[in-house]
């Protein structure tokens, strides 16, 4: 088991991050230090959170590019609620923000799956239906942060062991990954379905409906890390993450999800998050010139992707015909 | 067809044209056209516009602008307000090179350009009006940081994009009067792009980076709210100041966390109505742009062009803790 782990591409990706942040320490002392790590973890849950969400949607052989366009409606939502009501329990807030999220992966799934049309073109259309949302709730006005309340701003810097809430949430989302991809029926649906679409049906799993619940998963997650995005840079305007759904999406892949379908891992997707999370980190402390930084962070997926073009099988449920 | 026919027709096209063009004039539409939607600044100029337009009477502002801060969408918004047949176009460019083509393309139909807040390279403008000389810009950052600097200090610099044209402007005016600070150093430049997660992860780079860091000057709104943020979340309220160009309301928690003692920002509603003034007079032929030429900005006073065809409109005016509660709710 160790030695088929060894040979993974979770392995090599591993290696890669680890031989990063040693890089990184040789020309920035403290980079590899455990507060600093913690940090870069915690300014990356987003990016983890969200790449766990499109892991799903990517597996059944779709992709969902308005999930950043998700997460600054819900953030904007949040905000404004905040703003006019700070008295509202952040529970409640909270889960507005996830119903908020969840409705849009509804709405995205729905036409997947009832009218099935292409997820690119659904999702690259609420990509900007959603973000045109943000200018119509909030009429092209920023929230700023002393609008906000001092709770909305807390909670995700409340620390617990040295860790922020944010940090946590991150962590507690893979570990409920984890469990729900590799130890349930919708989770191994999920591969069923990318993996060989006919064969699944022949299983009793219905395609359409397992798509639109990975559309729905990421859509509520969307909607959760809305108000952590939010809340965390204190300011919530039209432009929140923009470009943000092609890193999300470069995550992916970098972590060896396939585009393809039916193949990855929680564990790829994870460290692929942390991976681009770790550049982003790296490069404003390495003194390396801001005009290099985006060919450095381009070069660095075409790289990682490079070393996944060899296929090895991962965690395919169904083989299709071709690959027996 | 008979050649007096085609007379007759041409004419009738000709009469029909030129009747279109007077109706255009009774209501003059001026396009105000931003470096992006939803921006506190531009709303705030936009308000300036509407202002200009009530007092002038007879004039549309149609304000406008892509939804994120590039020269492509730019250029679409361009082409798109060269077909509703604008009478001026006043633009706030993302790439003073970029979006030239297609407002020579504008001028050629006989629309009235000007660029203002973010210049367009010559050839693709008749005039250009910065809310500030770049001069007394670049002079006011560094004395913003350095007021708070007594003993003189280490200071860093977070920027828009690479290519802003305002930011680099700035930047070296500010560089130029260096001289004037010989106990302040400026020991980085590092580019936010205006993307409010970008410029608090180079803030948290600058204070690892520098750990004696005293001071951020950042000339951009954006930047300016998130590096505070970056600041007051790394626990150095009091340690490092930010400062640079911001918006009152936008900057009112940052003044209250001390995460900022100060900062600096011509009134953008002032802007807009300069910008307005300047675009109806061209538009309407009341005044040439030329260099030395003297254009009216109603209320705020008169523009006088360089030799560029540049005017300034007037000096940053500087916001701290006693006058924030004040302007937050102005803009």
């Amino acid at each position: 088991m160790i030695r088929s782990f060894l040979r993974s591409r979770e392995a090599i990706l591993l290696a890669a991050l680890i031989a990063l942040v040693l890089l990184v320490e040789t020309r920035f002392a403290g980079f590899a230090a455990p507060s600093n790590l913690a940090a870069i973890f915690n300014d990356t849950s987003i990016l983890v959170i969200l790449a766990l969400g499109q892991m799903l949607v990517i597996l059944t052989r779709c992709i969902d590019l308005s999930l950043a366009s998700n997460l600054a409606l819900t953030g904007m939502v949040t905000a404004m609620l905040n703003a006019a009501m700070p008295d509202l329990p952040m529970g409640v807030l909270i889960a507005a923000a996830i119903g908020l999220g969840l409705l849009m992966g509804a709405f995205n799934g729905l036409l997947v799956w009832k009218l099935e049309i292409p997820s690119i073109v659904v999702t690259l259309g609420t990509l900007t239906i959603y973000r045109g949302l943000i200018f119509l709730v909030s009429g092209g006005e920023w929230v700023n942060s002393h609008e906000m309340s001092a709770a909305y701003k807390a909670l995700p810097r409340t620390e617990i062991l040295g860790l922020p809430l944010l940090g946590w949430t991150g962590a507690a989302v893979v570990a409920a990954f984890a469990v729900g991809v590799n130890r349930t029926a919708l989770g191994r649906a999920f591969y069923a379905v990318g993996g060989n679409p006919g064969a699944a049906i022949y299983t009793g799993i219905e395609v359409g409906r397992t798509r639109f619940q990975a559309f729905v998963i990421a859509g509520g997650l969307a909607g959760l890390c809305g108000y952590l995005w939010v809340s965390r840079y204190a300011v919530a305007y039209t432009d929140v993450a923009g470009g943000f759904e092609l890193d999300i999406v470069a995550a992916c892949v970098i972590g060896g999800i396939s585009i393809a379908g039916g193949l990855g891992t929680v564990t790829g997707a994870v460290l692929g998050a942390l991976f681009l999370g770790t550049i982003k980190n790296a490069l404003p402390v390495a003194g390396i010139s801001p005009f290099w930084q985006m060919a450095i962070s381009g070069a660095a997926i075409i790289v990682a992707v490079a070393f996944h073009a060899r296929r090895q099988p991962g965690r395919v449920i169904l083989k299709p015909e071709a690959a027996r | 067809m008979s050649i007096t026919r085609r007379i007759a027709i041409a004419t009738g096209l000709a009469a029909g044209l030129w009747s279109t063009t007077a109706l255009a004039q009774d209501d003059m539409r001026i396009a105000l056209v931003a470096k992006s939607l939803g921006n506190g600044f531009f709303e705030a100029a936009a308000r300036g516009a509407e202002e200009a337009a009530e007092e002038l009477g007879g004039v549309e502002i149609i304000y406008t602008g892509p939804t994120s801060t590039t020269a492509e969408g730019q250029i679409e918004v361009i082409n798109s307000l060269i077909a509703q047949r604008v009478d001026a176009i006043a633009i706030s460019a993302n790439d003073p090179d970029a979006v030239v083509p297609a407002l020579q393309k504008a001028m050629q139909r006989g629309i009235t350009v000007i660029s203002w807040d973010s210049g367009v390279a010559p050839e693709g403008r008749e005039m250009h009006l910065a809310p500030s000389s770049d001069e007394l810009i670049g002079q006011t950052i560094i004395k913003l940081a350095a007021d708070q600097l007594p003993e003189g200090g280490q200071v860093a610099v977070l920027s828009a994009t690479s290519t802003s044209t305002n930011q680099n402007v700035w930047i070296e005016e500010m560089e130029k009067v260096m001289g004037e600070y010989p106990d302040i150093e400026v020991v980085a430049t590092v580019y936010g792009d205006d993307l409010a997660d970008k410029s608090y992860r180079e803030t948290q780079g600058l204070l690892q980076s520098y750990p004696d860091l005293d001071a951020i000057i950042a000339p951009t709104s954006v930047g300016i709210v998130a590096a505070a943020q970056a600041v007051q979340d790394a626990g150095k309220v009091g340690e490092v100041n930010v400062t640079g160009l911001g918006l009152p309301s936008e900057m009112a928690g940052a003044i209250e966390s001390g995460a900022s003692k100060s900062f600096a920002i011509w009134n953008p509603v002032d802007l807009g109505y300069a910008t307005a003034m300047i675009a109806h007079a061209l538009a309407s032929d009341e005044a040439t742009a030329e260099p030395g030429a003297e254009i009216s900005m109603g209320r705020i006073g008169t523009a006088t062009l360089d030799e560029d065809n540049q005017a300034a409109m007037s000096e940053p005016f500087t916001y701290d803790a006693s006058n924030i509660d004040e302007f937050k709710s102005v803009f």
